[in-house]
């Protein structure tokens, strides 16, 4: 049925492959942004954004209201509005690199999706081959390394917009990023030192570490999530402080720093900044999935396989990889979207640390706290390996 | 018509060259940091292309990632605005003879032999690409080296340490 697919030269598969991963997280990352008006809106017991709508659909009877209501249609005029905008330039500020700012925020949050998987399908062996778009061995590396980079755009945005506040912003952005990388990469040490048993081939990609939490029998089908309590936890917080989430959102406070390194940004370029952030989120989300949360395993000790042989009972076609594709990328999607509204709930219920104390909480909490951690696993593992 | 690999790896040899250049000629320093970082992703490009997929993303996540955004950090703390520019001491001027010299016998000799020497292409396969010879590598043959470089990374760790600290009446410490 695919098979006119494969025959099309590979450059071009790749692309489309790519562009096809990009059209999904594009439209998520605006849809985020709603999301977050009405999650905040319903947490603090109001309607938030219900007017805007297209005449034609509010002639619907009922559907039409309703969808007002969710305010769907405020996307599409929020994201009209940011391209309609007058594009301002201020004059004080490093033309070069204030317009490539938000084009360097932009590309390492898409990069790194390149390494992320997102879905997985059985072969004719009943192998599960993970879906994504490089199947790389280091996966969990090149996801760091990349989304490390996303640190220049707030450095170059603060610098180049030539004035006080967001200068701070960008001083305090490469201080913050740079301090909770370390307990990040700290916290999912033990994950690989469990996945990479001996006699196993060492690899540093999700897809094994999916496949350890799929197993039969009471350890094989934990999650690392419970496995791995504080590692998971240590690993949640440095997700939320390299996202720039409350409460570790320091490096754009408004309360101090006005609007810090996009207060001289406006329209689509400050727009850009907002799907990059949303794109870093959606990303770590997955890759906390991956790594913590079963990846696309539909629940703690029932892997996809499982469930897919259940399923089999009752529809004819639950064993076509093209069913199980789709199944497994809707199961880690609504993780991933879970996660998400994770973050948002977190931002209404927790205040904004401080400066100082998101500094001390980094080197005097959580890396002491990852050190031992990892200290700790490391022992068990190798008594419990050996 | 070159393949697909050859043009990828003239592609990013020119783009390392050309930034390396720019990090030189800049006399702004933040551009000159940022050829730098251009010129390490560059560089972390032809790792990929040679499947050195750990070398290629270890590159990108220390020195990318965090040393030129310190770089940048400082560079940008200090607001050095290319003003200080260093005259030519006698010191520097015969380091860079010498450097010149040096880079002239080579680029030389590779023009007079008219090519590399290449190591046979079934000996590269195999040790970067894969973790677990990597790290075997790591823990036995160059297990002393490793050792002595994490000794020497603690020292300048106790070094910054020293320095930085304020000292009770030892205000001229520095």
């Amino acid at each position: 049925m695919f098979d006119f697919y494969f025959e099309i030269p590979l450059v071009l598969r790749l692309f489309i492959q790519g562009l096809a991963v990009i059209m999904v997280i594009f439209p998520i990352a605006g849809a985020c942004s709603m999301a977050e008006r009405k999650v905040a809106a319903w947490i603090q017991d109001r309607p938030g954004p219900n007017r805007a709508i297209v005449p034609w659909v509010a002639w619907i009877p009922f559907l039409g209201k309703f969808l007002q209501r969710l305010g769907v249609f405020h996307v599409m005029a929020d994201g009209g509005k940011m391209l309609f905008k007058e594009d301002s330039l201020p004059g004080h500020v490093n033309k070069f690199y204030f317009i490539l700012a938000p084009i360097v925020a932009m590309i390492p949050a898409l990069t790194t999706v390149v390494a992320v998987p997102f879905g997985a399908y059985f072969d004719a062996a009943g192998k599960v081959i993970p879906l994504g778009l490089a199947p790389l061995d280091v996966g969990m590396l090149a996801v760091f390394a990349v989304s490390s980079l996303g640190v220049y755009s707030m450095i170059l945005a603060g610098w180049a917009s030539n004035s006080k506040y967001p200068f701070l912003g960008s001083v305090r952005a490469s201080a913050q990023l740079i301090s909770y990388e370390l307990s990040m990469t700290l916290a999912v040490l033990p994950v690989f030192l469990w996945v990479n048993a001996p006699g196993t081939p060492g690899t540093m990609g999700f897809g094994a570490v999916v496949e350890f939490q799929s197993q039969p029998g009471f350890l094989g089908g934990m999650w690392f999530g419970f496995l791995m309590p504080v590692s998971a936890f240590i690993f949640l917080v440095a997700l939320f402080a390299e996202t720039n989430r409350q409460p570790f959102d320091t490096v754009e406070s408004e309360a101090d720093l006005v609007g810090s390194f996009h207060t001289e940004y406006g329209a689509f370029k400050w727009g850009l900044f907002f799907v990059a952030e949303y794109s870093h989120m959606i990303v770590g989300s997955g890759v906390f999935m991956l790594l913590f949360g079963g990846g696309w395993n539909p629940l703690p000790w029932v892997s996809l396989a499982t469930a897919v042989g259940w399923l089999g009972h009752i529809l004819p076609f639950a064993h076509a990889p093209l069913f199980v594709g789709l199944l497994s990328i809707s199961i880690f999607m609504g993780k991933v979207l879970a996660m998400i509204f994770f973050f948002m709930w977190v931002r209404w219920t927790l205040p904004r640390f401080r400066y100082d104390q998101v500094m001390k909480i980094g080197w005097q909490k959580m890396l002491p706290l990852s050190i031992a951690n990892l200290l700790f696993y490391a022992i068990a593992i190798a008594l419990i390996q050996k | 018509m070159p393949d697909l690999a050859q043009f990828l790896f003239l592609l990013f040899s020119i783009f390392t060259v050309l930034c390396a250049v720019g990090v030189v000629v800049n006399k702004n320093a933040v551009n000159a940091a940022f050829c730098l970082l251009l010129c390490l992703v560059g560089v972390a490009g032809l790792f990929v292309q040679l499947d050195a997929y750990l070398l290629a993303f270890i590159l990108l996540l220390v020195y990318a990632g965090a040393v030129v955004a310190l770089f940048l950090f400082i560079i940008m703390l200090l607001d050095v605005q290319g003003r200080q520019s260093f005259g030519f001491s006698g010191l520097t001027t015969f380091a860079g003879l010498m450097s010149f010299a040096l880079l002239l016998t080579g680029l030389g000799t590779i023009a007079v032999r008219g090519h590399l020497d290449a190591p046979r292409l079934n000996r590269l396969a195999a040790d970067g690409a894969h973790m677990k010879l990597y790290a075997y590598h790591l823990f036995t043959t160059y297990l002393l080296p490793v050792q002595i470089i994490g000794f020497l990374l603690l020292i300048a760790m106790l070094g910054v340490i020293v320095l930085s600290k304020k000292h009770d009446g030892l205000e001229d410490l520095k």
